[in-house]
């Protein structure tokens, strides 16, 4: 009996420990499982992610640079909003970059991030981005991530079909989101049909200085331009604009712009226009809108006012227009790398449209018209769609390409990504989103060279998804790694503002570029001290220019009498510094502005107009060194009209 | 011409070589400096090892008083005029061919070395103690001592956070090379004698 129960213990205690091996081994698979996931996305402490992510701010109107996988963020770029951090649109130096037609405005809402190419791959010269609400065109440089210039739009209104570069970087395009009268004038809003016009701008970049100009504008009918591509490879010299509104309704125009059963792409060969410039066959007209450029060697930016555009009308000039009909209201307009197809998402509808760039030249050379809209010929849509992706999902936005034959569609209604295969038109795998996708961004996903490792959906709704933060919730960005069959949700990570697009890149075509200071040589600033012996304090009537220098950890001058209560007191602050990631602040009690956040060898400038007499410090703003809470001043207010005389030393001489 | 005198001129031109390359490096390595910094030091000036280091060894030395690198030091006069005449009196052994004035060009060599070194290591000696009163931060040692921060004269040691690293560099090889081919020379020199000798030896005995 006892053998028995010794034997039947052995028996279970053998078994129990099969289970626990055996749980063991489970959990060790489960583990490895999850883990993998993670490790996919960890960059380890100190080491650098495989791309930067720069993804559109959306109504916060920046730029935030991430990296990718990890998500990190590691920059807002300040592009149409002032930003009080670093002093955009606060100091004399950038109020030049937020200057309108309209005068100053410090807010915009930016929506779409391109990266420069050359021969159609992505080349890390400048990034694109657009404003939709007072139409705008910021150039933004890669080399040191600063905004470097803006140009307005004018004829435009909500400039939402931009900012598309072309295969070369010859133009960056922005269409008209709204028609408006063309010029502006004033009459019922019921006289829309045919009064109304669209503009679509086409803006050449200086290929050296990265500088733009307005080169013309097309001037089209009174829909509504939403988004746009360039041809590529064999479309090189095309551009492609997704149209809505075709029905020209202004009021209600949830119901009344979504009636006709198709919109059009718009395919304009910009070749033609090219050749219709050359050839002087535009009009002229007059305009006022402003560009404004920030020059790295003077820090400064300047503001000036243009006064004419040059226009071409398509219904005078055919071949330079065609409509391609495309079902319900289409969104995305999207050209695979190989620049055969475009890709039109219907928004209002469960399937995508791929127009075959071939078929389109033939219906052209064939005339296979379906009429015209305003002079402008309409395409038989049998004669140029190549295929139909079948109820793919509900809603379909924007597509973006692996460069493996297969694209990526974003469906807003049904909260998902689905992966189909270019040419076949069959659905190949889709993963949910969380929740309500707008964007999709693989790195080079819209050129001839995608990098297809991962693709970054831009979701507008997060609801649960992260620790509630009240009623206003964080907008959020999702990464999948696309480098397998199936998609594999890899991370959540939260977005600054409405990640309305983004542009991905190596991380290798970036790095080498970057600049890590400014030469003190090379500064061209009016006001710059390139040494403590170059500080003083100038007075012309009530304007106090003070120029000064940092280097830690001091100020000079550092102690500053003679300043009377009316002044109007400027700060020049030169930062001496000559070594990497070594910047510093400065504000002044009662500015009425921001703090400057100064880099090696740059010059900032901020006014300070003292309203009461005494004795004011200032400090230096950003933890610079061991000695940084020493980093400090006073400026002597004096009454309005003493006499005290001006004066400034640092450790009781003057420099 | 014999092959020591050929060796020895080579010996004596490798000084030559002083004029361009760096004769000595400091380099100072800290977590929050990923790219080290460091000064060259060659005969006639400091240098920069990436752009504005000494200004950057300076910011960072004033916090504990050292004065700064200075722009020039009389050495900088002297030592260029050094290699010069140790050159020609080189070349002027050369022509004599004395095998003797090569082993004294070689011990003369030593002797303005070791002086070098010995001005090299003062020079150190006084940047690292000599510190102002009025330095915002004054460390001491564990014995109360202030805290000094002389460079070491060959080698690494840990000065603060800083690991200072202190090596000769390509001038200063190619003056050692130069100096070990005048020996080589002497004894080259010997031998092409000895056999001179033993060949006049068998000339000597009839045909």
């Amino acid at each position: 009996m006892k053998h028995t129960i010794k034997n039947t213990l052995a028996v279970l205690l053998g078994s129990t420990l099969l289970l626990i091996a055996g749980c063991t081994q489970n959990n060790g698979s489960n583990g490895a499982l999850g883990s993998d996931i993670a490790q996919r996305v960890y960059v380890a402490p100190g080491e650098h992610d495989e791309f930067y992510a720069l993804v559109s701010g959306g109504f916060s109107g920046q730029l935030a640079v991430y990296g990718l996988p990890s998500g990190r963020l590691f920059r807002v770029i300040p592009v149409f909003s002032v930003d009080a951090e670093k002093a955009y649109g606060f100091n004399e130096e950038t109020k030049a970059m937020l200057n309108t037609s309209y005068g100053f405005i410090p807010w915009g809402d930016s929506h779409h991030p391109d990266i420069s190419q050359t021969n159609g791959e992505l080349d890390g010269r400048w990034v694109f981005i657009n404003e939709n609400n007072t139409p705008r065109i910021a150039r933004i440089s890669l080399s040191t991530f600063e905004t470097e210039e803006i140009i307005e739009i004018p004829n435009s209104a909500g400039n939402h079909s931009s900012s598309f570069v072309t295969e070369n970087s010859e133009y960056v395009v922005a269409g008209t989101r709204f028609s408006v009268p063309v010029p502006q004038q004033d009459i019922s809003i019921d006289e829309y049909k045919g009064k109304f016009k669209g503009a679509i701008s086409f803006i050449g970049v200086d290929q050296e200085t990265g500088h733009m100009d307005l080169s013309f504008q097309i001037m089209m009918p009174g829909f509504n331009y939403d988004l746009a591509h360039p041809g590529r490879g064999k479309s090189h010299g095309w551009m492609f604009f997704s149209t809505y509104n075709t029905e020209e309704a202004n009021s209600l125009m949830e119901v009344n712009a979504s009636q006709n059963d198709k919109d059009f792409i718009a395919a304009i060969n910009w070749k033609k226009a090219e050749e219709l410039i050359a050839a002087g066959e535009f009009d002229v007209m007059p305009a006022n809108y402003a560009h404004n450029v920030y020059d790295e060697s003077t820090h400064t930016a300047t503001s000036t006012m243009k006064k004419e555009v040059r226009v071409i009308d398509p219904a005078k000039h055919p071949g330079l227009v065609y409509f391609l009909p495309t079902p319900k209201s289409p969104h995305g307009c999207d050209v695979d790398p190989t620049g055969e197809y475009i890709i039109g998402s219907g928004k209002l509808s469960a399937a995508l449209t791929a127009h075959s760039f071939t078929n389109m030249l033939d219906a052209i050379e064939n005339e296979k018209f379906d009429g015209d809209a305003y002079g402008i010929p309409i395409l038989n849509y049998d004669d140029v769609v190549a295929g139909v992706v079948q109820q793919a999902g509900l809603g379909p936005l924007h597509t973006e390409f692996d460069g493996k034959g297969n694209a990526y569609t974003t469906f807003f209604i049904s909260s998902e990504v689905v992966k189909w295969k270019v040419g076949t038109w069959e659905v190949l795998d889709r993963q949910p989103t969380y929740y309500s996708v707008g964007h999709l961004m693989i790195p080079g996903g819209n050129s001839r060279k995608p990098f297809g490792k991962y693709a970054l959906a831009m979701n507008k709704i997060t609801k649960d998804r992260y620790l509630p933060t009240g009623p206003e919730l964080t907008q959020s960005a999702q990464l999948y790694d696309i480098s397998g069959d199936k998609m594999e949700l890899l991370l959540d990570f939260p977005t600054v503002g409405e990640p309305h697009y983004a542009a991905g890149i190596p991380a290798d075509l970036i790095k080498p570029k970057q600049v890590k200071l400014y030469k003190l040589e090379d500064n061209n600033h009016p006001y710059v001290a390139k040494s403590e012996q170059e500080t003083k304090v100038t007075r012309n009537g009530n304007e106090v220019h003070i120029y000064m220098t940092t280097i830690r950890s001091h100020f000079a001058p550092d102690n500053i009498e003679g300043i009377r209560v009316g002044d109007k007191v400027y700060f020049h602050v030169t930062n001496l510094e000559q070594d990497y990631d070594v910047p510093h602040g400065i504000s002044m009690i009662g500015a009425n502005t921001s703090e400057l956040l100064i880099m090696p060898g740059q010059t900032e400038t901020f006014v300070w107009e003292p309203k009461q007499i005494g004795v004011w410090p200032f400090y230096c703003t950003d933890f610079c060194s061991a000695l940084h809470q020493e980093m400090q001043g006073y400026v002597r207010v004096s009454p309005k009209n003493s006499n005290v005389p001006l004066k400034w030393t640092l450790d009781g001489e003057t420099r | 011409m014999k092959r020591s005198k050929l060796i020895m001129i080579l010996g004596v031109l490798l000084l030559l070589p002083l004029f361009v390359l760096p004769l000595w490096n400091i380099t100072l390595e800290a977590p929050q400096y990923p790219d080290a910094i460091g000064m060259d030091i060659h005969i006639n000036k400091f240098e920069d090892a990436h752009p504005n280091d000494i200004k950057n060894i300076n910011i960072m030395n004033h916090y504990v008083g050292m004065e700064d690198i200075p722009e020039t030091i009389p050495e900088f006069g002297i030592f260029p005029k050094v290699i010069m005449i140790m050159v020609v009196l080189g070349l002027l052994a050369v022509l004599t061919g004395r095998k003797k004035l090569y082993l004294a060009w070689f011990i003369i060599m030593v002797v303005l070395g070791s002086i070098g070194m010995y001005d090299f290591y003062q020079w150190e000696y006084d940047y690292g103690h000599n510190l102002k009163e009025n330095a915002a931060i004054k460390f001491t040692t564990p014995d109360g001592e202030p805290m000094a921060y002389q460079p070491p004269l060959i080698g690494s040691k840990m000065i603060l956070n800083f690991k200072a690293i202190s090596m000769p560099r390509g001038g200063a090889y190619l003056m050692f090379l130069g100096m070990g081919l005048s020996v080589v020379a002497f004894y080259r020199a010997k031998k092409e004698e000895e056999s001179h000798e033993e060949s006049h030896e068998e000339n000597l005995v009839p045909a």
